[in-house]
């Protein structure tokens, strides 16, 4: 994304010519000089300028994206504003749990180490943190697909009791009495939102679109395996390009295409916990849904441990293991997990399921965990 | 010169309807719908317990199957509305100004105004309890107002997160015959039939139709007709689904208890009475 702003910097100094600029500097300075202290303020005032649109592209590997941009066109200024109401705490109720709490950049966006989501008051929820990446191109949201459309997402986490604990109204009415001076950093939402939106009201529909906005944001498609795919050969080993063929036989069925997931909704086999999640069915309350889950996106899945809808293997090696030997039969398991003999899981060596993993390692972004277009402001607590 | 429009539009409507009379028992124009005009109604709806009015927590009420019950919350949506003139023709009222959340505990939430409405003697009124699927599933651009889905859940909020639907009715109480652990019980009636066919979920929208029994709620000028529209809380237990809270204090997701709740909801309505001229001093 970094990239992307960098690319808006490069348009504008292109259109300018380089001497006129210094003509126009020269000028500047001298009119700052004969009016006396001025500052380049002057000219425009900040507090009434309109929102500045931020170009956003397609990976070139990638289709194209679910989200309506056209219903939310992306600003600076709305992106800016989206990326400081992920991070405030104000969103929960003990106004200490942001979605940043959560979800943490350098996991991609995960809960690192957490095998369940931890909300307010050190509650657990029932399910594994999923990553927040490539948002735009979800057709539907969380483990259970409850949800379609990417302004819709915040309700749930903030609502949730054992998430953040709060409702989205009072979330409204707190960001409206802002800026508190006791904050660490008082920020000023009712300027940020005029900035973003024009006017300083603070309502559902704004507060919605720019965390969508900065969500749109958080696009990771610059892995070794991006550059391999569009066009660069020498960008993987041998070993990850044999993976990459493993891969394609074997887990390509669910995680597909670019995206490394068609978000369709699996049974894979794990064996039941104490208490049964049943997933899809909690939606659509079809027995053929029973223990399903959204296959999740590999992109990023050496950051994201623990994995599975309940966290419970740490390391890939274990989700291979899975895979090879683990997979419990019931009557929705994946067809896919089922061989011609009754036998459940996959067939793998050992040696096949190293260079799987291998592979899978060439689709970490260094710069999607590290870009500061994305990271904590300074108002964040992680845990 | 309007007037005269409007007169030659009204003969034009009428020969229409005279010729589709030949062949059509029904008496129904083939385009019923009128346009906006300048007056207004009010519908005042009455939440009631069978011929009282209705308490909030302290009046202890009966259902039919002998259980006791005090109610503590009692919401609904009521979308849709489109409104029946005497001469068989009806206005629409448009969508975006047509989503109203009752809330018992608010006064003001009860009586709501129908405006811009074509002059003319209304006789009755059809509208659904709950909100379409169309808005159900539309952008959040178009989710203002009473649809605003950023209510308490634990209050007034009627807007399902998890599953990004609303809740149609909900009704809330206590009961010495609760088999809950805290002796209350809770009814959330949502469900608009799911997204696409793969997520298919029971479809819990009811269409009302409320005949105003022969009167004439007539919108003319500054004379603004106020009809009241009772809605019986008890029907919500005594119908073809009775719902007993000893067997099921809590109903929400279960498709077929849900979608019985709602087959016994859609008859609490019933027309109360017309107040003419209703914001005269």
């Amino acid at each position: 994304m970094l990239k992307t702003v960098k690319s808006i910097r490069d348009i504008i100094q292109q259109k300018f010519l380089v001497v006129p600029v210094l003509v126009l500097l020269t000028g500047a300075m001298w009119l700052m000089i004969m009016v006396g202290a001025c500052t380049s303020e002057e000219t425009v005032d900040p507090e009434n300028k309109t929102p500045t649109p931020l170009a956003w592209r397609k990976p070139a590997n990638f289709p194209d994206p679910v989200y309506d941009l056209n219903k939310n066109p992306l600003t600076v200024e709305g992106v800016e504003l989206g990326k400081f109401l992920f991070y405030d705490g104000l969103l929960s109720r003990t106004n200490v749990i942001g979605c940043g709490t959560c979800h943490q950049q350098q996991s991609a966006f995960t809960h690192h180490g957490h095998e369940l989501s931890h909300g307010v008051d050190d509650q657990l929820g029932k399910r594994n943190t999923p990553s927040i990446q490539n948002m735009a191109w979800n057709p539907l949201f969380f483990w259970d697909g409850g949800v379609r459309d990417m302004d819709f997402v915040p309700f749930n986490p903030i609502e949730n009791p054992v998430e953040m604990g709060e409702t989205v109204n009072h979330v409204l009415e707190k960001l409206r009495l802002t800026p508190d001076k006791s904050a660490k950093i008082p920020v000023d939402y009712p300027k940020m939102f005029k900035a973003a939106f024009g006017t300083p009201e603070i309502t559902t529909e704004r507060m919605m679109k720019a965390i969508s906005q900065f969500m749109t944001t958080m696009v990771s498609a610059e892995s070794r395996y991006d550059k391999f795919a569009i066009g660069d050969v020498t960008a993987l080993s041998a070993q990850e390009k044999e993976g990459l063929i493993l891969f394609r036989k074997n887990c390509s069925s669910c995680h597909e295409g670019e995206l490394f997931t068609n978000y369709s909704f699996r049974n894979n086999g794990l064996a039941p916990l104490k208490y049964e999640d049943l997933g899809r069915f909690d939606v659509t309350r079809r027995e053929s849904d029973r223990n399903l889950f959204k296959v999740p996106s590999l992109r990023n899945v050496s950051f994201t441990a623990p994995y599975m809808h309940d966290g419970r293997y740490k390391t890939l090696g274990e989700v291979l293991e899975h895979y090879t030997d683990k997979v419990v039969s019931s009557p929705t398991l994946d067809p896919a997990f089922i061989q011609s003999g009754g036998k459940t899981g996959l067939n793998l060596t050992d040696d096949e399921k190293e260079s799987i993993i291998a592979f899978l390692r060439t689709l970490s972004d260094d710069n999607f965990i590290k870009n500061n277009a994305f990271s904590d402001p300074g108002i964040g607590n992680a845990f | 010169m309007k007037k005269l429009i409007y007169l030659s539009f009204m003969l034009f409507i009428g020969a229409a309807c005279m010729v589709a009379c030949n062949d059509d028992s029904d008496d129904i124009p083939v385009d019923p719908d009128l346009t906006a005009g300048t007056g207004r109604m009010l519908l005042k709806f009455d939440n009631v317990a069978g011929n009282e009015d209705l308490v909030l927590d302290n009046k202890t009420y009966a259902n039919s199957s002998g259980e006791d019950l005090t109610i503590s919350k009692f919401n609904y949506f009521v979308s849709n509305f489109k409104l029946v003139r005497d001469d068989g023709k009806t206005y629409t009222i448009p969508q975006d100004s047509s989503y109203f959340r009752i809330v018992e505990a608010d006064a003001k939430s009860q009586t709501i105004a129908l405006n811009r409405l074509p002059e003319g003697n209304y006789t009755g009124i059809e509208y659904i309890v709950g909100v379409d699927s169309l808005r159900s599933v539309s952008g959040i651009e178009k989710r203002g107002g009473a649809l605003d889905p950023s209510g308490d859940m634990a209050g007034d909020g009627m807007y399902w997160a998890w599953t990004s639907g609303y809740i149609f009715v909900k009704l809330e109480g206590s009961s010495s015959k609760s088999s809950s652990s805290n002796g209350k019980f809770y009814y959330h009636i949502g469900f608009y039939g799911g997204f696409e066919s793969k997520e298919k979920t029971v479809n819990n929208i009811k269409n009302i139709k409320i005949d105003f029994a022969g009167n004439n709620a007539v919108v003319r000028g500054d004379s603004v007709p106020q009809v009241r529209i009772t809605a019986d809380v008890l029907k919500v237990f005594n119908g073809p689904n009775p719902v007993s809270v000893a067997k099921n204090p809590s109903i929400m997701f279960d498709f077929t208890l849900s979608s019985g709740v709602a087959n016994n909801y859609k008859s609490m309505f019933g027309f109360g009475e017309i107040k003419q001229n209703s914001l005269a001093k």
